[in-house]
């Protein structure tokens, strides 16, 4: 077949090019630009090529320590939110209500801490736990356990843990809940005739048709805790010390406490091109679970 | 391994205070004997699969009784009521391969290895499933997943009985009809009780020993496929199994003559005392009905259409108001449209009220 020859289409894509270019890649570029020049103010810019991502990639240099420091910190926290949120989401979704108005109850409920913006979320734990005025740290105080968020290290993780299960396992519940309303009655009746046991239900029928659902909450849960700021930031402000400083807190003060621009602009590509890579993987994985489940040919 | 017997057994979705009418089934009795190959036949939404869950106890009856071996196990759970069902689509536990998705009835049920591997081996190679018993069952075809929920149902042997829902939908045709003769072995080999739901007579028919028709919620007749064909004791009957249907017409019976449009036909058996007020008709099966040119004596009909089946050819005929099927006899031709109506007078029922009335 011949192709047509339309030049008028480009005025309808370079709009669209134009918004993309002037929102992310010129953006993006600029980034680019900075991580490989120094600055010392008053607009004056000086070639540093990689030097930067060198230093960074460097755990002995200080730019390098702080960056290793915060990326273990911000994935140990990933994985014990995914630890707790997952499963915990899972027992929730299995337990909310089938029908009726508890179901319209229980998603309204359920789905409060996920509307409040995040920086009240944080003032709201950063409250709650003072020992002083806050309900928890007076109550935890009162027993008799000594509890500081400001001053003791595991007081402080544990307060931003919480806060995140707190406000983010209603997400993971509502997904796995999705997923067990889409499985036919028919599974549960068939598994009732086998004589199946609760657990043998749960193992055989509910985990693996929740298995997408469960893959998204994991992908969706993943990048928000490793991109954390917000609510750490309000309630500790990543101390005490540097014992909570994510790598996005610790980008805000290169970049704006420091101002410089370029070690933080070469920490923000890295930053980026981590969950790039994650994301891939995880797609990568959904995609072939996917793959998974289609017919055979020539089996019957 | 049970005769299974309903006593009055009858279900509404809306409760036991909902109106009689509105009872997706009806009050019903009837004994399923051990050993029976059991076809429960009748349109969608006729109340079959609603039977069918309340002998399986998916479904709590709003009243009644249902006895296994004249133990009454209504209020029993599915669990403990030793029975297995295959539903209208496939079910297969995804994480398991073929074997252990056909092991997990009987796993669930503390039966020892050895004896699981046996059954299980068995009803692979019944079903043919042998090469692929290793495989996750997740990646086979609709066809193969079906017969892994019919293995399962099989695969017990004590059950009381093995309830199917319309098993073979999702199956292609020409494998269904496979499917259906290894049922049938199956059911010989195995010595189960099995009630098969449908809506397809030709399945019902190949498959049951007996088949129990139902419509809008009630049984109204359970017999032999022959006995069916023959005899149908509802009006609904008649026109529900055979293709095509039997022809129902209103007619004024008086002792051995039926008059239908001012013509009279013979009739076999005397219908003195038809109950007074009472929808008289006369159902014929089309195969009992022989069009032929048009002469004195024989009812005298016009032509619409005529459909060739390939070995037989039905006419559709009209006459007066009433509509007919009758064969069309081999080497048969008429000029024009009118043709005569020749009916095989033993094969002629009357209906009151749509029920069959017995002759004299």
């Amino acid at each position: 077949m011949d192709k047509t020859v339309n030049q008028k289409a480009w005025f309808l894509v370079l709009p669209v090019f134009l918004i993309v270019a002037f929102s992310a890649i010129l953006p993006l570029m600029t980034v680019v630009n900075y991580s490989m020049q120094d600055t010392f103010g008053n607009n004056q810019f000086f070639w540093n090529g990689v030097g930067w991502f060198k230093e960074l990639l460097d755990p002995t240099t200080d730019l390098g320590e702080r960056f290793f420091a915060s990326l273990w910190r911000n994935l140990f926290f990933s994985a014990v939110i995914l630890a707790i949120e997952v499963p915990l989401g899972i027992v929730v979704a299995l337990s909310m209500p089938r029908e009726g108005w508890r179901v319209a109850a229980c998603l309204v409920i359920m789905a409060l801490p996920l509307l409040i913006p995040w920086n009240v979320v944080g003032t709201i734990w950063q409250i709650f736990g003072r020992p002083d005025i806050g309900l928890m740290g007076y109550t935890l105080n009162s027993l008799g356990i000594n509890y500081n968020y400001v001053s003791n290290e595991f007081d402080a993780w544990a307060t931003i843990i919480v806060m995140d299960v707190w406000h983010w396992t209603s997400l993971v519940a509502l997904l796995c809940y999705a997923g067990l309303k889409s499985i036919p009655d028919a599974y549960y009746q068939a598994a009732q005739i086998d004589g199946a046991s609760r657990w043998a239900v749960f193992t055989a029928i509910q985990l693996p048709k929740m298995n997408r659902v469960l893959l998204i909450a994991v992908l969706l849960r993943f990048m928000d805790s490793f991109m954390i700021y917000t609510e750490p930031f309000v309630v500790t402000g990543g101390g005490p010390g540097n014992s909570t400083t994510f790598i996005s807190i610790e980008l805000v003060k290169i970049a704006l406490g420091q101002f410089d621009l370029g070690k933080a602009a070469a920490l923000s590509l890295v930053y980026n091109i981590i969950i790039l890579i994650v994301c891939w993987v995880f797609y990568t994985v959904m995609t072939n679970a996917g793959a998974d489940r289609g017919p055979e040919k020539g089996v019957a | 391994m049970a005769r299974i017997d309903l006593v009055d057994l009858a279900h509404s979705y809306g409760g036991n205070f909902a109106a009689p009418e509105s009872f997706a089934l009806k009050p019903v009795t009837m004994t399923w004997r051990q050993g029976g190959a059991y076809a429960l036949l009748g349109p969608s939404g006729c109340g079959k699969t609603t039977l069918l869950n309340l002998i399986s106890g998916i479904v709590t009856p709003s009243r009644g009784k249902i006895l296994f071996d004249g133990v009454d196990i209504t209020p029993l759970s599915t669990q403990k009521r030793n029975i297995a069902q295959v539903f209208q689509f496939p079910v297969i536990y995804d994480t398991m391969t073929v074997g252990q998705n056909l092991a997990f009835p009987l796993k669930n049920r503390g039966v020892p290895k050895a004896e699981i591997d046996a059954r299980v081996a068995e009803i692979a190679r019944l079903l043919d499933l042998t090469p692929y018993l290793e495989r996750k069952a997740t990646r086979l075809t609709a066809d193969a997943k079906q017969k892994i929920s019919l293995g399962r149902g099989l695969v017990r042997s004590d059950v009381a009985a093995v309830l199917f829902d319309e098993p073979l939908t999702v199956i292609d045709p020409e494998l269904k009809w496979q499917l259906r003769s290894k049922l049938k072995a199956l059911h010989r080999d195995l010595d189960l009780t099995m009630i098969y739901v449908t809506h397809d007579q030709t399945e019902a028919l190949t498959f049951a020993d007996t088949v129990v028709v139902m419509h809008d919620g009630r049984v109204v007749q359970s017999g032999t496929p022959a006995e069916l064909f023959d005899k149908p004791a509802h009006t609904f009957v008649g026109y529900f199994i055979g293709s095509p249907g039997m022809n129902i017409v209103p007619a004024e019976v008086r002792g051995r003559e039926a008059r239908i449009d001012g013509h009279t036909i013979g009739l076999d058996r005397n219908y003195d005392g038809l109950p007074p007020g009472a929808k008289i008709e006369i159902g014929v099966r089309p195969e009992f009905v022989d069009i032929a040119a048009p002469a004195s004596g024989l009812l005298s009909a016009t032509i619409e259409r005529i459909d060739d089946l390939g070995r037989v050819r039905f006419a559709r005929v009209r006459v007066g108001d009433a509509k007919f099927n009758a064969r069309v006899p081999p080497g048969f031709s008429v000029d024009g449209n009118e043709a005569g109506l020749r009916f095989d007078p033993s094969h002629v029922h009357v209906y009151a009220d749509s029920l069959l009335v017995e002759g004299k």
